[in-house]
């Protein structure tokens, strides 16, 4: 049955349906998080369900594949956890909460049908419905007449305008030279096209601008700290997690393409995935805002994430989504924390975090956690998602690269230790008060704890299934 | 499979090794349920001792016949990258294990009370660095080792940095991030290893003969991790602030374990699976290793703190390890492998002593403990026998490890034999002046005397060892005259594998190809050149 094929999203668009509805019966409170929960939660295990599925709908443009049906179940659960993690909406407008809800089950709804496309315009299409989503989302934040989340909004709203834009330029030539919108037409001649064609390169370069927009990528990076720190700690939350999920699968999907020789295209990745690492992690260093530090932190991971997606390999592809399924829980770490000790909502800093071993044990082990997993410290998902990452790099002879993001990686340890030290090692004479935290939040702090470590220590499963899902077209 | 010929698989009714690394992490989670601090120590010291009785049949079931890895664990982990849970001993590691074992009850005993906040996290963390330097040794895969390798550095940063003293937020990160610096090419270069080979196995890896440049690439790799970790000249300076800042249990397992993982790795990365680099580089690492000695003995002759004394002194002794693991001959290697045991009991014993002192005067300067022959008598005792062992008097084991470290140099080349003198005569005059001072000198520190500290030691209110104080003092000094008088059983343990390594050498190391790289006639003229400096 075609219908089995899309059922994830089916039942997603029914939640976000359900959701609109609940908006229109002003539904609020316990009700309102248990509609989400139950809808991500349904989605969640319907994408488990067809995660076997294959097929192809719409013409060609759609396609269900290993790839589209891991990412989905990455994005369930990923919506899920978002939905758990933050069911208090702290942070959101009183009359807003259940359109909080909506958009970000509909971004969601894009960024799955965006794994699954596999035609330009549809990507495009797919990409536009997660970001306007996210453009409505941002203002969102409580506290009225504040500028810096309006700021933050309008932000996100050009640069995203501008990413399109680029991408369409970029569309344009490779439509051009290939007449053709269907990745599987386009993919046939781009190995040809960038070996001769200097135009394939820029066309490409120029087309990925969009996903290096939402995986917060140099030189489309500029808007993550200011939407980070403008956006309610709710919605960074999402932003930095599920649409990168989305981003790094389909540049998985276009690189994917390009073939597995080293072309020009390849040392333009190469250049700006050294940048990317460079610029995030210096900058990081002098950050205060936590979730600045996390957003200059989120455009280094993307160069590391860059670094597979450049190898072309089954191997490098394959680590790119198991990093970024790792990612995810060391960032859902990491903003369960911020979320936990700002109760009204506010953004915290070092200061904030200090002495956070007495008030909450389990909050603190979680965030060190998050931290030393993105400092690539073993045994966690951090370390074994560099590891392969470098290994496929290495197998391709770029020693040189992986040098870089190893030095790269060290001085991030810096900032990440920062983080360590301020929970650890920091406030032990201050006046702290514990907090006070229901037993849903500490299990899920364990829930994360436990999954860095053991997917870290045992990535056997996680990069097999990556592995069959993107041998399937590479 | 073909791994086979390099094992011998575990033959005990129990996977010892897996079980003697899980036990600490199972104690170490199951710590997170006690609240009590006297439970929690009771616990963690129960927890360290049934961990030192598991591997006690290491030493009494240990092939001594051969160097094969013996009670080897097989296991699948991750066959993407046809990784292996592979872990086993041979007789290097199996010493450094049992060191291990030994020494961590004694890191639980000698914070019985110097340990005054945190218990839990104290325990907890305590028992995770155990699990994580027992991995380090027992791994025969690279990217295990690697692992463990790093994961020690998480629990080492927090127990300088939570517990420690003044200035430990700039110790514990000169020493993260120094070793995490370290470790940067050593993940590259397994990682070059495997794309090359196909295999992470090391026994395996020590069999491949790769090219001079390959091997150059690889030993500088390697050795910048380990000379780090060690540490030696010029990259040892993280080691004395990490060293004075740590809380005892950090200084005892800073001393007598994580340093021993630098010598540790020459001999199972650097040596075998480079030999001919490790003959080319072989007159700088001499060189390095003399400078260490002599500059570490200088340095501690400089101290007036006694932990930064000790911390100055385990520069020099370390120097003596890396200069008998490069001299690649017989008396060496085994006199470095056992000095790395001698200066684990012989250093972690003289920590204990200072935490001790530092817990009745609360100063571990040398002026404030002047003249404590007369108070305290069984404790200047035993500190008298750590610091005669410390400068490798005869009846101590230190005696026996120099003894054989100079022996060897004396074999390999008189001059480097020479140089290495001083530093043994460096070593009697710092500690003999550590000693002096502390038992019998009062006459001109008098003038000082005039804080708390003076007022307590000289108010004659400290008192003497208690029962468990005496108790861990005694077993140690107990090890240090019996490898001082009868080391035949640790160098029987070793013997088959040092032979097998120097094989291993000989076999894959002629020294200096006839035509090298075209890079690398730079380090070439050094190399000449330096030679040259040493010959003469």
């Amino acid at each position: 049955m075609q219908v089995m094929l899309i059922l994830p999203e089916l039942v997603l668009i029914l939640t976000v349906l359900v959701l609109f509805a609940a908006s229109l019966k002003k539904i609020k409170g316990a009700g309102l998080s248990a509609i989400a929960l139950t809808g991500s939660l349904l989605t969640l295990v319907a994408a488990v369900v067809g995660g076997s599925a294959s097929g192809s709908l719409f013409v060609g443009a759609y396609q269900v594949d290993g790839l589209s049906q891991l990412i989905k179940i990455l994005l369930g659960g990923g919506l899920f956890l978002i939905f758990y993690m933050c069911r208090g909406l702290s942070g959101i407008e009183d009359e807003v909460q259940n359109e909080f809800y909506l958009f970000l089950a509909l971004s969601t709804l894009g960024l799955m049908m965006m794994s699954s496309a596999v035609e330009l315009l549809t990507i495009l299409v797919c990409l536009e419905i997660s970001s306007y989503a996210l453009y409505v989302v941002i203002s969102f934040r409580k506290g009225k007449g504040r500028r810096t989340e309006v700021e933050a909004g309008i932000k996100y709203v050009l640069f995203g305008a501008a990413a399109t834009g680029i991408s369409l330029f970029g569309i344009s030539y490779i439509f051009g030279l290939s007449h053709s919108t269907y990745l599987v037409d386009i993919k046939t001649q781009l190995p040809q096209l960038l070996q001769h064609q200097p135009m394939a390169v820029i066309g490409m370069a120029l087309l990925l601008c969009s996903f290096f927009y939402k995986l917060a990528m140099f030189p489309m990076h500029a808007w993550t700290p200011d939407i980070y720190q403008g956006a309610s700690n709710e919605t960074t939350t999402f932003i930095a997690t599920l649409p990168k999920v989305g981003a790094a699968a389909l540049l998985v999907r276009l690189i994917g393409m390009s073939g597995a020789g080293v072309t020009q295209f390849t040392w333009v990745l190469l250049v700006l995935a050294v940048l990317s690492m460079t610029y995030g992690n210096l900058a990081a260093l002098v950050q205060n805002d936590i979730k600045r530090l996390l957003a200059y932190s989120s455009i280094a991971h993307a160069g590391y994430m860059m670094i597979g997606l450049l190898t072309g390999s089954r191997l490098g592809m394959a680590a790119v989504i198991y990093y970024i399924a790792g990612y995810v829980l060391m960032n859902l770490a990491c903003f369960l924390v911020i979320y936990y000790i700002a109760p009204r909502g506010e953004n915290i800093t070092f200061d904030d975090l200090k002495g956070l071993y007495r008030r909450s044990p389990v909050l603190a082990f979680t965030l060190a956690a998050g931290a030393f997993g993105m400092a690539g410290i073993p045994p966690t998902v951090g370390f074994t998602g560099k590891f392969v990452i470098f290994t496929a790099a290495l197998e391709k002879g770029f020693y040189g690269l992986v040098v870089i993001a190893m030095v790269n990686a060290a001085v991030s340890a810096f900032y990440y230790l920062k983080l360590a030290r301020a929970v650890y090692c920091q406030g032990e004479d201050a006046e702290l008060d514990r907090l006070q935290l229901g037993f849903g939040v500490k299990i899920f702090g364990v829930f994360l704890i436990a999954a860095i470590v053991l997917v870290g220590i045992m990535p056997q499963g996680l990069l097999q299934m990556a592995n069959n899902a993107v041998s399937a077209f590479l | 499979m073909h791994m086979e010929k390099y094992l011998i698989l575990n033959t005990l009714s129990y996977p010892v090794l897996s079980l003697i690394m899980l036990v600490p992490l199972v104690g170490a989670l199951l710590s997170l349920l006690i609240k009590n601090d006297t439970y929690l120590k009771i616990f963690g010291l129960l927890v360290t001792l049934v961990t030192l009785v598991l591997s006690l049949p290491l030493y009494t079931c240990f092939d001594l016949h051969t160097a094969k890895y013996q009670f080897v664990e097989l296991r699948h982990w991750f066959p993407l990258l046809k990784l292996h849970y592979v872990v086993g001993v041979d007789g290097i590691s199996v010493l450094l294990v049992l060191l291990t074992t030994i020494i961590m009850p004694f890191c639980i005993l000698c914070s019985w009370n110097y340990i005054k906040k945190r218990m839990g996290e104290f325990i907890f963390v305590t028992l995770v660095m155990e699990t994580a330097m027992i991995g380090v040794f027992i791994s025969l895969n690279m990217v295990l080792f690697y692992i463990f390798w790093e994961a020690m550095l998480i629990p080492m940063f927090l127990l300088i940095a939570v517990w420690g003293g003044a200035r430990k937020d700039y110790a514990s990160i000169k020493f993260f991030l120094y070793t995490l610096c370290g470790s940067i090419f050593l993940l590259v270069a397994i990682v070059a290893l495997y794309i090359k080979t196909g295999t992470f196995f090391i026994p395996e890896l020590m069999d491949h003969q790769f090219s001079f440049a390959y091997q150059v690439w690889i030993f500088l790799a390697c050795a910048l991790a380990f000379a780090i970790k060690i540490p030696m000249y010029p990259l040892h300076t993280w080691l004395p602030a990490a060293h004075v800042e740590a809380p005892t249990a950090g200084s005892v397992i800073l001393a007598s374990i994580l340093l021993k993982m630098g010598g540790y790795g020459f001999l199972r990365f650097c040596l075998p699976m480079a030999p001919a680099a490790t003959m080319y580089f072989m007159p700088y690492m001499i060189a390095l290793s003399l400078i260490s000695i002599i500059f570490g003995g200088y340095l501690a002759l400089g101290q007036t703190d006694i932990k930064k004394l000790i911390a100055y002194s385990s520069v020099g002794h370390m120097g003596f390890v890396t200069l008998g693991i490069f001299l690649i001959n017989d008396q060496g290697l085994k006199g470095a492998i056992l000095q790395m045991i001698n200066h684990g009991i012989t250093t972690g014993g003289l920590f204990i002593m200072v935490g001790m002192i530092y817990e009745r005067t609360h100063s571990r300067e040398i002026a404030d403990n002047s003249a404590l022959g007369m108070m305290i008598p069984i404790y200047v005792t035993f500190l008298g026998i750590f610091c005669l062992s410390s400068l490798a008097f005869p009846g101590t084991n230190s005696f026996v490890g120099e003894f054989l470290v100079l022996f060897g140099a004396f074999k390999k080349n008189v001059v480097v034999g020479f140089l290495a003198i001083p530093g043994a005569i460096l070593a009697a005059a710092y500690m003999l002046r550590l000693l002096q001072r502390m038992v019998w000198h009062d006459s001109d520190g008098h003038a000082h005397h005039h804080d708390d500290a003076a007022d307590a030691a000289h108010g004659h209110k400290i008192t003497d060892l208690n029962l468990r104080e005496i108790t861990m003092v005694v077993v140690l000094a107990v090890f240090v005259f019996w490898i001082g008088f009868y080391p035949t059983p640790l160098l029987k343990v070793m013997d088959a594998s040092v032979t097998h390594l120097l094989h291993q050498i000989a076999a894959g190391g002629t020294p200096v190809p006839a035509a090298p790289h075209e890079g690398h006639h730079a380090l070439l003229e050094i190399g000449n050149w330096l030679k040259q400096v040493v010959a003469f």
